[in-house]
């Protein structure tokens, strides 16, 4: 088991009363275990995928990651996990503007103190494993949707994380750009043994699940 | 690529923000550069006119008058020799040579002339057109002075001895002004007799347009003999530094010689305090208009930046980047922006001062590199002050909330 959430409970304030936006959620997941998250908007999904790794802080519950319990422990050693073993994957891409896509692929690595030389090759593999080996030296506004997307997924893998999040990865795309790059994700959920857990909207998407859960008003209402 | 390398990236994709960001900076150093390089010029051409003037500090007895600065020693009441001692083993700074003499107006057949004791070598180093007439002494420059061609011996690590008065005139040679030498129809080697004791004319004076002119000058101790006046001396002429003056050399002087009168040639000295330290409060006031312009133009582009990049920081965050690499990213960018500012406006200044000071002061400006080490410090710390801020703020933002708005 990679990941378990145990009764987790996630309140805000708002106009004076609590909000649940995780109403005691219980999970676990294998690793190699391709995850994806549904549930209508405001149901909470956004908000269990940062509660995983520290990005908010739970109410009360547990979470435990790769056999230690990491919803108690420092800022520091959050951004340590998060660093050294999760990918990300947004909506938007997320790709810095003004890096070229080799230069984008190589910040988790840069993070990590990684020397250039290495990083370089690193990240030449990864966009050659992406498709993207002829558009390295090109800016994230000089590629299509779709590449942008693969150099995301190719910088969420690059420093070979146990895990991956990705939140609304092909919200951005259409229908056959999102099947391209959900395709992308198997592969690499297979070939890398990776774990992936996806927020997704779409019934397409979620059919890429190995296990699925459905939130809704902040509880998980099936798996 | 490092982080430093991610912060060189963003400033060279980005130039028109970054010269936006240096504008305020750089102009603000360069205005400094520019008033400081005039002013210091300024202030070593002032000081090098004194030198050409010479003496410029006078001790008087107390009861002395002094309504004219170059008669103020004749027929005046004497102190004791003493007191030029009393100087020389002082360690008051800025005395860069001292002439005493002793004045009277004296009978030459039915002639009235004025014969002046002097030590000779001490009298010709204060007085710079005797220098050029190819008398005795080399140029005496004061320390505060640009150039100093001084002879060696003055410049003895030996406060003491760069002060020594050497005394080398013979007992029986004289000099003669040029006015008296004409009154008296004096000529080189001709001899004249004053008091009964004949002196041989060593030298004709050129015509300095002073009352040095209408003087004879003979070996001090000679003088106090014929005048019998032994060991007093009727003033004290000193050559002091400009800058000491402005420090408080008088007072020194005062102090030490209480029953004395110590002026100086007022007008031009205290112009030059009045001009230096007019220039340095307006270097100030820049100083300070420069610190909170230049901080807050610099702040408020780090802050715009930050700003622009909240989802770059998210993102990040995101990936493990913690609150100490969001403050190098922008302090490495601020000091690059500091250092790049200081550089900028070093050059800028000195080119404004090289260019402007002959038309504005009269003066040629010469670059003071000094001032390019000034330049980055100040800049620099300008520069990360103004950035301490936006800087906190942006290590602070919640990684969470700034990717919300994708």
């Amino acid at each position: 088991m990679i990941l378990q959430g145990e009764n987790i409970l996630k309140q805000y304030l708002y106009k004076g009363g609590l909000i649940n936006a995780l109403d005691h959620v219980s999970f676990s997941i294998e690793k190699g275990d391709f995850v994806t998250v549904t549930g209508p908007s405001g149901s909470g999904k956004s908000t269990l995928l940062l509660s995983l790794f520290g990005l908010v802080r739970l109410t009360s519950g547990s979470i435990v990651f790769d056999g230690n319990r990491i919803d108690n422990i420092s800022d520091r050693q959050l951004t340590d996990i998060r660093k050294n073993s999760i990918g990300y994957i947004l909506q938007s891409f997320a790709l810095i503007p003004y890096l070229t896509t080799i230069q984008n692929v190589m910040i988790p690595l840069a993070l990590e103190k990684i020397p250039g030389k290495e990083q370089v090759k690193r990240a030449s593999e990864i966009l050659d494993y992406v498709g993207l080996s002829d558009r390295m030296e090109h800016l994230p506004r000089e590629l299509s949707a779709g590449q942008q997307q693969r150099v995301a997924i190719a910088r969420s893998i690059v420093h070979r994380p146990q895990i991956i999040m990705a939140d609304e990865p092909t919200g951005n795309l259409d229908p056959a750009l999102s099947l391209e790059i959900l395709e992308f994700l198997k592969k690499i959920n297979r070939e890398n043994k990776i774990t992936i857990m996806m927020v997704t909207h779409s019934p397409v998407a979620a059919a890429y699940g190995t296990m699925k859960l459905h939130l809704n008003e902040g509880k998980i209402v099936h798996t | 690529m490092t982080i430093s390398g991610l912060v060189l990236i963003e400033l060279w994709k980005r130039k028109s923000q970054l010269i936006t960001g240096l504008l305020a900076i750089t102009l603000g150093i360069a205005v400094i550069v520019a008033i400081q390089s005039v002013s210091v010029v300024s202030e070593q051409n002032v000081a090098r006119n004194l030198d050409n003037l010479g003496a410029n500090i006078l001790v008087l007895p107390q009861a002395a008058s002094i309504d004219d600065y170059y008669t103020s020693d004749i027929d005046a009441p004497t102190l004791p020799m003493e007191y030029v001692e009393r100087i020389l083993s002082s360690t008051i700074a800025g005395v860069d040579n001292m002439s005493p003499k002793l004045t009277r107006r004296v009978k030459v057949g039915n002639q009235s002339i004025v014969l002046t004791g002097i030590l000779p070598k001490s009298e010709i180093a204060s007085k710079p057109l005797w220098q050029s007439s190819g008398l005795l002494g080399k140029a005496l420059t004061t320390a505060c002075a640009p150039s100093q061609s001084t002879s060696k011996s003055h410049w003895m690590e030996d406060v003491k001895l760069q002060r020594r008065a050497i005394d080398t005139l013979y007992s029986e040679d004289c000099l003669a002004g040029s006015q008296v030498a004409k009154k008296l129809k004096l000529s080189a080697n001709s001899r004249v007799n004053i008091m009964g004791k004949e002196f041989n004319v060593l030298k004709i004076l050129p015509e300095t347009g002073t009352v040095d002119d209408d003087r004879i000058f003979a070996n001090l101790r000679d003088v106090q003999k014929l005048l019998k006046i032994e060991n007093q001396v009727s003033a004290i002429e000193i050559m002091g530094c400009c800058n000491a003056i402005s420090e408080g050399l008088l007072g020194q002087l005062r102090n030490i010689l209480p029953d004395t009168r110590v002026t100086t040639i007022g007008q031009i000295v205290s112009t030059q305090i009045e001009t230096n330290q007019l220039m340095k409060k307006i270097t100030l006031v820049m100083l300070i208009i420069i610190f909170f312009v230049g901080g807050i133009s610099i702040g408020n582009y780090i802050w715009a930046n930050v700003n622009e990049r909240k989802r770059e920081i998210g993102i990040l965050r995101m990936m493990g980047a913690e609150r100490s690499t969001i403050y190098k990213m922008f302090l490495l960018k601020a000091l690059i922006l500091g250092v790049a500012g200081g550089v900028l406006g070093f050059i800028l200044g000195t080119l404004a001062g090289v260019i402007l000071g002959p038309y504005l002061a009269g003066i040629i400006v010469k670059p003071l590199y000094i001032y390019l080490l000034w330049s980055i410090l100040l800049s620099v710390t300008i520069s990360l002050a103004g950035s301490l801020f936006p800087t906190y703020l942006a290590a602070k933002f919640d990684p969470h909330s700034n990717l919300q708005e994708d």
